[in-house]
């Protein structure tokens, strides 16, 4: 008969993680200190009074045929541009990814250490891509809209660069999380680095990337929303002209299409995911 | 081919094998005999030591001409290195690589540029019904010889093979070692195969090499491999793991039975 002594059976990580926990929580609190962040004034009797004035005046949403129609090609604008903005970020995003990912590198094979070269450029591309994504698109958006004019052309690109850059981050991320035996396989037997992403990377990772990329078209179609009221284009633009009229039912309307376009996004990533599991 | 030397793995290797010779090498479990195979497919640099991989040191070589030489030898891992998703035809024209274009090899993606190719390395191992099939679709021995006809529609010259049969039951396997040893006898190609089957590479392999602990303990034709050489390779190794569990009696009857 063998008793264990008590202590052996104690978790090890158990420590690490209440510790985790407490930092965490003694980080938050500042946090919330520093926002005056307080659920309780949004009851306040002031607030709740503009707050019904401001939503009451959104009941019933305008239904008007003329104006439906002026939402409807809005919001069609507006799936264009955050679909040319995001296929303009995938095309950042991919060469990027495909440069600056760990996996893909041949010097590293056999030492497990990229070489100083290699192991220089991937991280001048890390920094291109952190430079793209940490100017905010609306920002990018005012710069494009004073290069190129009032209209959609500022908001695609404004999307497709700062899009680019978080696309591009996140699919280094993916290929690298993702288990990259095949890959590394294929490397060792003398393959290409574009041939080992094609045989190996790209089929671990593609729903992964898929769904990353669906997510972030939705999230492009909001952004033209924003960018709309810097004067780039789509639903966005609408949108301020019927607020600056205090139009409540106008804007509560085009929130009802915003609604749908997002539940079509989230629709559309479903059925790819399906597709592609 | 000569190997000398080498990683913390493996210490004090001396070995050398001829060009199209069929080698297995056999031993316990951690003993080295996949980072042996490793080491001579340049995906592990040595410590210490020399290494000739089909006439030249590799390390001694630009990147751009290792890379080169990595196209001439096949190593194929212990677990079939198939990405789930990927139909077995991509799967296995994946051992053209080498010889396709980058602009090939996308090509191929969109409509299989060699399907007969693939067909006819899967149909050696009786799989040429599963040529459209998703990998993930496979039962794990059919996975291992998807990985095996890839190396059928390789053109290595250098075959390094890491416990290739495992998962295949003894006469698929028996089938398995054969079309592997007549394919690299076709082409004049080195195979070096580890194998835990000592019967199986008693059977097939006119030249065994013993690992243990990282060290070649022997390395003989198979008429001069005894009993006692095999009971010492992997007998030293069950009175450690008995040692090491001295309170399981049963331990050590299932274990003794390997000897």
């Amino acid at each position: 008969m063998h008793l264990s002594v008590a202590g052996d059976l104690r978790d090890p990580a158990w420590r690490g993680r209440v510790t985790a926990a407490i930092v965490f929580l003694a980080l938050l609190l500042p946090a919330g200190y520093l926002t005056e962040f307080n659920p309780a004034t949004l009851w306040g009797e002031a607030s709740l009074r503009a707050l019904k004035q401001f939503l009451g005046s959104f009941f019933p949403p305008a239904m008007s045929p003329e104006f439906l129609k002026l939402v409807a090609e809005a919001a069609w604008k507006t799936v264009a541009i955050a679909t040319v903005g995001t296929a303009i970020a995938i095309a950042i995003a991919l060469p990027t990814a495909l440069a600056a990912t760990r996996i893909l590198s041949i010097s590293r094979i056999a030492t497990g250490r990229m070489a100083a070269l290699p192991a220089l450029v991937r991280r001048a591309i890390r920094w291109l891509l952190i430079f793209l994504r940490s100017i905010p698109e609306i920002v990018w958006a005012m710069i494009f809209v004073r290069a190129v004019g009032l209209g959609d052309t500022a908001g695609v690109m404004a999307i497709g660069i700062t899009y680019g850059g978080m696309l591009g981050k996140v699919y280094i991320e993916i290929l690298e999380s993702a288990d990259n035996q095949s890959t590394k396989v294929l490397l060792q037997n003398g393959a290409g680095r574009l041939q080992a992403f094609w045989y190996a990377a790209l089929p671990v990772s593609l729903p992964e990337m898929m769904s990353y990329t669906i997510y972030r078209w939705e999230c492009a179609i909001r952004a033209s929303v924003v960018m709309g009221f810097v004067g780039a284009g789509g639903l966005g633009q609408q949108m301020e002209l019927s607020m600056k009229m205090l139009a409540g039912a106008e804007v509560l309307t085009m929130l009802l299409v915003f609604v749908a376009l997002v539940w079509m996004a989230d629709m559309l990533s479903a059925l790819l995911r399906r597709v592609f599991a | 081919m000569s190997y000398a030397a080498g990683a913390p793995a493996l210490n004090e290797i001396s070995l050398a094998l001829a060009p199209g010779e069929q080698v297995a090498i056999i031993g316990p479990s951690g003993a080295g005999k996949s980072t042996l195979l490793a080491t001579l497919a340049c995906a592990l640099r040595p410590v210490a030591g020399s290494v000739q991989v089909l006439g030249v040191d590799p390390w001694a070589l630009p990147a751009g001409e290792l890379h080169a030489l990595r196209q001439r030898l096949f190593l194929a891992p212990q677990l079939p290195p198939l990405p789930p998703r990927q139909r077995v035809v991509h799967a296995v024209l994946a051992g053209r690589l080498p010889q396709w274009s980058a602009w090939q090899a996308l090509r191929s993606l969109i409509y299989p540029a060699d399907a007969e190719i693939a067909r006819a390395a899967l149909a050696r191992f009786r799989l040429e019904d599963k040529l459209f099939l998703r990998c993930d679709k496979l039962s794990g021995g059919e996975r291992q010889r998807v990985a095996l006809a890839r190396l059928l529609a390789s053109a290595a010259e250098l075959l390094l093979l890491d416990e290739p049969v495992s998962s295949l039951d003894p006469a698929l396997a028996l089938n398995a070692l054969e079309v592997l040893q007549g394919e690299a006898g076709a082409r004049g190609a080195t195979l070096v195969v580890s194998l835990h089957a000592v019967d199986l590479a008693l059977a097939k392999f006119p030249r065994m090499i013993g690992v243990k602990a990282g060290r070649v303990v022997f390395d003989l034709p198979r008429a001069q491999v005894t009993d006692e050489l095999l009971a010492d390779l992997y007998g030293a190794e069950l009175n450690a793991s008995v040692q090491a569990l001295p309170d399981e009696p049963s331990a050590v009857l299932k274990l003794s039975r390997c000897t």
